[in-house]
């Protein structure tokens, strides 16, 4: 419980691929957010989308360089916070 | 009483591929999923109504799949068709749509079209050109769910069984790659320009195409008798039998005259006074390797490589450019290939970001100057080209050059290119040779600088004049002023040819002005040693060109360079090889 206590259940980071969020890049973060137990959020300043829809991510027009806040509802959903954190700051694996 | 008389109805759109083809018309209509009923649903049968759209996704899903799996081996790395079948149940669709029909009671198609048409106005009105795209992905995959919500078959284009006029609103990389291309005779499309898609495999098809009709899916009906004519950008519906006795005669003129000059084709271009031309081809796709070859092409003078690097989602790698490249230089070989390196700006290509806005993109970030921005996608075409070039005869072209240090970085990045292929111990060859395109003035007024740094100069005529004249080609109000034959365009050639010739270097010409017969003589006479041009013209080329010497060629651009006027350059040429031209244009 103490540890549940203490996750952060949001984490900021930089787009640093090129690309921005496109379609593909979406459709990675989509893929993983899929498999959370609740809601995941993409914020950019005072916009939100739902990080499980490719659609939703591509309407916050995210390019190289933008910050955003990965949100989740439950704390149980810290793996795939970590995880699109994690494909956010590999850019992609775009080269 | 005068409604019996069959009416022929002419539209006018853009010739995108010429030819000219007589046939029936083959509707791919989109437009007939468009209309939509609403009706209610009852409480009850709610459930019954997702069931229903749910599987009209999966089977949408399915025939994705499908044409992915029967997609031919080059359209393997587009992944349009994926990203498609990801948005097949994304929430902000599949999901919408499902709480639609439940909270509104309403049928599927109804929720669907409301949901698409939200989703479609949020995109459309979004500031960044990738994205405002996506608003067609959108619509192409509720399209799909349209078609089998309202069970219209979707009309399936790869069962086409007789040789068609294909007619549609817009033929998208997906419908193409589902046609039997054998069975097309021709291609009408509302929309696209020159440069569309379907224009594009037309060329590469030699079948006539006619673009940009704006009305044609409505103005055609399916096995409606249609005129296909390409040179003129002319659709003739219901033609009268004395209109199709005229077109079928000028379609057998053009063809069998295509057939004569086609047959001598082979031949080398030499003039009477024994000069060798290298008619060189012009090409954008592997694929018309065989057109090159058929019409007796010396190799290709401009291989231009943009397409691999537009309507994705992200930069072909080098092993994808490498495979091209072989493909066409192994095909050619020994003959020569030159290559172009990219000549536009690949982040607007592949992403449009919105920081890269340009107002003014024709004196923007584009070719070299991308590219020396940009060193890691410069650096694997590089590296594809100079692999590509142990396998014969290739030479590389850079574009847009305006500055002395540009070429100088260019040469640069390609020896940094070869010494990583070296430590990667990779087959490629340096011994290249290398050629700046002239297409800036600044180029050419620098010729002399450049020269040393060059073992050729190709100019590229379309943009010299555009740049030289200050005339936007596609601007209605000043596109008359574009002149080919301008004083000031022919002094600018000669510049050239004369700092070439001072410095031995070689000197081409691959803009449409080396394609077009009227202008040969006085290209031959100015010195060029190669006209590059698109396949097809080029057996005209070389019949015109074994109907000159050199010496009286010569003479005429001197003479030529003296006139104050673009109509007076005009009116000598006409006066002094008016019956050669005539013979070819009258074609």
């Amino acid at each position: 419980m103490v540890a549940e206590k203490n996750q952060k259940k949001y984490r900021h980071t930089t787009i640093r691929n090129e690309l921005g969020l496109h379609a593909r890049s979406a459709a990675q973060i989509a893929g993983i957010a899929q498999n959370s137990n609740a809601n995941v959020w993409i914020q950019k300043d005072d916009q939100k989308a739902d990080a499980s829809s490719i659609l939703d991510i591509l309407t916050l027009a995210c390019t190289k360089g933008t910050k955003i806040t990965i949100i989740i509802e439950d704390p149980a959903d810290v793996q795939i916070l970590k995880a699109i954190v994690d494909l956010v700051d590999s850019g992609f694996g775009e080269k | 009483m005068s409604e019996s008389v069959a009416q022929e109805n002419r539209l006018k759109g853009i010739g995108a591929s010429p030819g000219i083809c007589i046939g029936k018309a083959y509707l791919v209509d989109k437009e007939g999923v468009d209309v939509v009923e609403k009706y209610t649903i009852k409480d009850e049968q709610l459930q019954g109504e997702i069931k229903r759209f749910k599987a009209a996704v999966k089977k949408a899903r399915d025939e994705f799949q499908t044409i992915i799996k029967n997609r031919p081996e080059e359209l393997q790395r587009d992944y349009i068709l994926e990203t498609h079948i990801a948005l097949l149940d994304d929430k902000m669709l599949y999901g919408k749509t499902i709480e639609t029909i439940q909270t509104e009671g309403v049928n599927a198609e109804w929720a669907l079209k409301k949901i698409v048409s939200i989703l479609k106005a949020t995109f459309e009105k979004m500031g960044d050109e990738y994205l405002k795209e996506r608003a067609s992905d959108v619509v192409h995959v509720s399209d799909a769910i349209m078609r089998n919500l309202v069970g219209v078959a979707s009309k399936n284009i790869a069962a086409i069984d007789k040789r068609v006029i294909l007619v549609a609103y817009d033929l998208s990389p997906a419908d193409t790659s589902q046609i039997n291309l054998a069975r097309i005779k021709g291609f009408i499309t509302n929309r696209g320009g020159k440069a569309s898609h379907t224009g594009i495999l037309a060329q590469a098809l030699e079948i006539p195409a006619v673009v940009g009709l704006e009305t044609a899916t409505i103005a055609i009906k399916s096995d409606d008798l249609i005129i296909v004519d390409g040179n003129t950008g002319t659709v003739i519906i219901d033609p009268s039998e004395q209109t199709l006795f005229e077109y079928e005669e000028r379609k057998n003129g053009y063809e069998e005259y295509k057939a004569v000059i086609t047959r001598e084709s082979h031949l080398r271009a030499e003039t009477t006074d024994g000069r060798q031309l290298e008619v060189m081809a012009n090409i954008e796709f592997p694929e018309e390797v065989i057109s090159v070859k058929n019409y007796g092409g010396d190799g290709i003078g401009l291989y231009r490589t943009e397409f691999q690097y537009m309507n994705r989602l992200e930069f072909p790698d080098e092993a994808e450019l490498f495979e091209k490249y072989h493909e066409v230089v192994e095909l050619m070989t020994p003959k020569p290939v030159t290559i172009r390196t990219l000549d536009i700006n690949g982040d607007k290509a592949i992403a449009n970001r919105s920081g890269l806005d340009e107002a003014n993109p024709a004196l923007g970030l584009r070719a070299i100057r991308y590219c020396l921005r940009k060193p890691d996608v410069f650096k694997t075409q590089l590296r594809a080209i100079l692999r590509a070039a142990a396998f014969g005869n290739v030479r590389i072209l850079f574009p847009m050059i305006s500055a002395y240090y540009e070429i100088c970085e260019a040469i640069r990045a390609l020896d940094e290119a070869a010494e990583s292929l070296e430590k990667d111990g990779l087959p490629y060859t340096r011994e290249i040779e290398i050629g700046i395109m002239i297409e800036v003035p600044s180029a050419v007024i620098l010729a002399d600088l450049l020269a040393d740094k060059a073992d050729f100069f190709s100019i590229g005529t379309n943009d010299l004049i555009q740049y030289a004249l200050a005339i936007d080609r596609g601007n209605r109000n000043v596109a008359h002023l574009y002149q080919p034959l301008d004083p000031a365009v022919l002094r600018l050639i000669k510049r050239v040819a004369d700092v070439s010739r001072e410095k031995e270097i070689e000197v081409f010409i691959c803009g449409e002005m080396a394609a077009t017969a009227r202008h040969i003589p006085l290209l031959l006479g100015l010195g060029m040693d190669e006209l590059s041009m698109n396949p097809q013209s080029m057996p005209r080329a070389k019949r015109v060109i074994r109907s000159l010497s050199v010496s009286d060629a010569r003479s005429f651009a001197r003479e030529a360079l003296k006139i104050k006027t673009a109509r007076g350059v005009f009116e000598m040429t006409q006066a002094a090889y008016g019956d050669i031209i005539a013979e070819l244009e009258y074609h």
